[in-house]
């Protein structure tokens, strides 16, 4: 029997690289050995793109992209065929999980300098994989044809309507009709089933394969090839099967734990993963009062509704996600891993990430005065983090940090100008403390004390 | 607004039977459940199909039919304004409290323009009649005493009480002081059944609602621990298989 297996395998291997992509990619690929819990992420997005193409292949065996059928078929999912309320709510939570996971793995790769030279290219396939999934779960939302599926599409459409002179033409070529319809449902359908996923597929077979011609990088942000043993082997690295393979096994566990916890007990996760709107069918004569995207686009979503000029705001929701494209050439310090930055540093991407959670949180509320005003001066400390971490990249005079001061503050008072209401004068002042405070700390502070934005020294070996 | 807490509970067999007889014959001449089937629906709450046809499919239909009602949709425009909506998922679009709350708070409403005499303090406007009022009998409402000069007012929270259903607003005067003010529900010429027994017919309708919402909801609880059980177990195995493999990095 062994014989036979090694002999297969022999006539495979002269006929297809099968032992060299193996070793090449799993057994002989060389990892660092001091990943830590946030290296778990990348092998559980893969985990979770499998789950979602394999439930969305049952799902597809009994949907109907029909506006007259789409809903009915989704509730004869749930209740009639054999195990369908499984498939559904794990394609439902799955699409919640893949972002949480994807959010958490981008945020690894800014922690560690993971997207700094030689790794451009990989990151900057990543965030071409977040686009994609954004736009795939924009696509997969509609298909249940409720009312926020219905309203969201609208609403999302009609910002392309506010491009100049291409906009409304835009708008209609996307949607097919002159309101979001069944021209639109099936077109959305054909895209989130076929082209995305055939796209999404090549882009992360691209991502690992640029991952792997250079290599991982790892919580120290050291480059293990750089010490390598008689044969060759980085003195740090450790072949990726089998000991990651059992490592992302127990951190597969773990998820799929979660995963399950929030599939069989609580699927609409309080209306965070299935809203309570998406269970009235769609009525285009009837608009809910409010419309609220998904959680996972939420933060984008506040940036756009803070600002009130409406193309303004869809060229600062598009910047907003279009700016990581950015970020190896934003970022260059020549230390890539937070554990060896600054304080100021730390400081700085803990802000980031409460920003965005918050600016998350105030894009699912209704809008208020104060709401908006905290959305929008949040959202320009989301542009701020990216323009001071730029700043951060070497050395700055004390001369450029005033003349950059300067420069924001002309460029804040010109804002606030443009959007003064006298009605709102106490509120507008008061907000204002919030980018007083984030350039005093983070562009006074280094001035005011150098230690606070000094690096420490990065190991030759990994810790 | 704070709702009533309507207490369903999926595990009480009972109350779900209850709930089907009364939705059938209170509701389901106006509102069909055309994702349910007679059948699935007599077999999840333990019912032969012999009991559910005899006591439960008043259509003619056949065991198997989905539940669907006799009144057309264009009649039913024209007397009501607007048709009444299928049942099927109003449970998880919204919730059992809002359902609880709205079947226990119609009132008798003076106002021509009410085409059937009643109002609703969660669904204000609402275009169905009160078809429980022969069971609850007719509320009507007490308003609280507005401070003079009252200008804006919300509703806070409903509230239930031995008579009926208590409404807390909070009224602002015109210096924008606030002070609470509670409208009152109270039976004025009482049905067939009592303040108690009416609620707890009310959370049976509402229990079978949200069953007929999510009936996977009954085997989802049930598989997921046995789920759950076996994801734990296979954490502690997976941990443990990478503490051996792991020996051996330094």
């Amino acid at each position: 029997m062994k014989a036979l297996l090694s002999g297969l395998l022999e006539w495979t291997d002269a006929r297809f690289p099968l032992s060299k992509l193996w070793n090449e990619h799993v057994a002989q690929y060389f990892a660092p050995k001091n990943f830590n819990f946030w290296y778990f992420f990348g092998s559980l997005a893969l985990l979770m793109l499998v789950l979602q193409i394999l439930s969305g292949i049952w799902l597809a065996m009994y949907y109907k992209p029909d506006a007259e059928e789409a809903f009915r078929s989704v509730e004869f999912i749930m209740r009639e065929v054999e195990w369908g309320w499984l498939i559904r709510y794990m394609h439902s939570t799955g699409a919640s999980f893949f972002f949480i996971v994807v959010y958490l793995h981008m945020y690894r790769g800014v922690m560690y300098g993971s997207f700094k030279k030689p790794r451009e290219l990989i990151w900057i396939l990543g965030v071409l994989i977040y686009l994609c999934l954004m736009a795939e779960a924009f696509f997969g939302y509609l298909l249940p044809w409720g009312q926020m599926s219905y309203w969201g599409a609208q609403v999302i459409i009609s910002l392309f309507g506010a491009l100049p002179f291409i906009g409304e033409p835009l708008a209609l070529w996307i949607r097919g009709d002159f309101v979001v319809s069944d021209a639109t449902l099936n077109r959305f359908y054909s895209l989130h089933v076929v082209a995305l996923p055939l796209l999404l597929l090549a882009l992360v077979v691209a991502h690992i394969q640029a991952l792997h011609e250079v290599g991982s990088n790892n919580p120290d942000g050291v480059e293990i090839k750089k010490k390598k043993d008689a044969a060759g082997i980085p003195m740090d690295g450790i072949p990726f099967h089998p000991y990651y393979t059992v490592k992302d096994l127990m951190g597969a566990a773990v998820c799929l734990f979660l995963f399950a916890f929030v599939l069989f007990l609580v699927p609409e996760f309080g209306g965070w993963f299935l809203e309570a709107a998406n269970f009235e069918p769609a009525d285009p004569l009837k608009t809910p009062e409010h419309i609220l995207p998904v959680w996972y686009f939420t933060p984008y979503y506040a940036i756009l509704r803070a600002i009130p000029d409406k193309l303004t705001g869809v060229i600062a929701m598009g910047a907003a996600v279009a700016i990581f494209l950015f970020l190896p050439w934003i970022d260059r310090h020549p230390v890539k891993s937070i554990r060896y930055r600054s304080l100021l540093f730390k400081f700085l991407l803990i802000f980031f990430a409460i920003t965005f959670v918050v600016l998350g949180y105030l894009g699912t509320q209704p809008p208020t005065a104060g709401r908006a005003e905290l959305g929008l001066r949040l959202g320009e400390a989301y542009f701020a983090f990216f323009l001071v971490l730029w700043w951060y990249s070497r050395e700055r005079s004390a001369g450029s940090t005033w003349t950059l001061l300067a420069v924001l503050a002309i460029v804040f008072a010109v804002v606030d100008a443009i959007r003064w209401d006298p009605d709102k004068a106490a509120l507008m002042a008061l907000s204002a403390l919030l980018p007083l405070i984030y350039f005093g700390l983070f562009l006074v502070g280094p001035l005011v004390s150098p230690r606070l934005n000094a690096s420490r020294e990065v190991p030759e070996r990994v810790t | 607004m704070a709702l009533l807490d309507a207490k369903t509970d999926l595990s009480d067999r009972a109350s779900l039977q209850r709930g089907a007889g009364l939705f059938m014959n209170y509701c389901s001449g106006c509102h069909s459940l055309e994702f349910m089937r007679y059948d699935r629906m007599g077999r999840d709450l333990g019912l032969s199909d012999a009991q559910v046809l005899e006591n439960l499919v008043f259509s003619g239909g056949k065991v198997g039919d989905e539940m669907r009602t006799a009144l057309r949709r264009e009649d039913a425009k024209e007397w009501f304004g607007v048709a009444p909506p299928d049942l099927s998922v109003i449970a998880r679009a919204r919730g059992p409290d809002w359902l609880y709350s709205y079947l226990l708070t119609f009132y008798q409403d003076p106002n021509p323009a009410r085409p059937f005499g009643v109002n609703n303090l969660v669904f204000s406007g609402v275009g169905m009649p009160h078809v429980l009022w022969s069971l609850q009998g007719i509320q009507s409402l007490e308003k609280g005493e507005r401070p003079a000069g009252a200008r804006l007012e919300h509703a806070v929270r409903l509230e239930a009480t031995k008579e009926g259903v208590n409404l807390h607003n909070i009224v602002q005067d015109e210096s924008g002081a606030e002070s609470r003010v509670v409208d009152r529900l109270v039976v004025s010429a009482p049905g067939s059944l009592g303040v108690g027994p009416f609620r707890s017919a009310a959370r049976d309708i509402v229990n079978f609602l949200t069953y007929v919402g999510e009936p996977a909801k009954l085997v989802r609880y049930r598989i997921g621990f046995w789920v759950l059980a076996y994801l734990g177990f296979f954490i502690v195995l997976s941990y443990v298989l990478y503490r051996e493999y792991w020996k051996d990095v330094h």
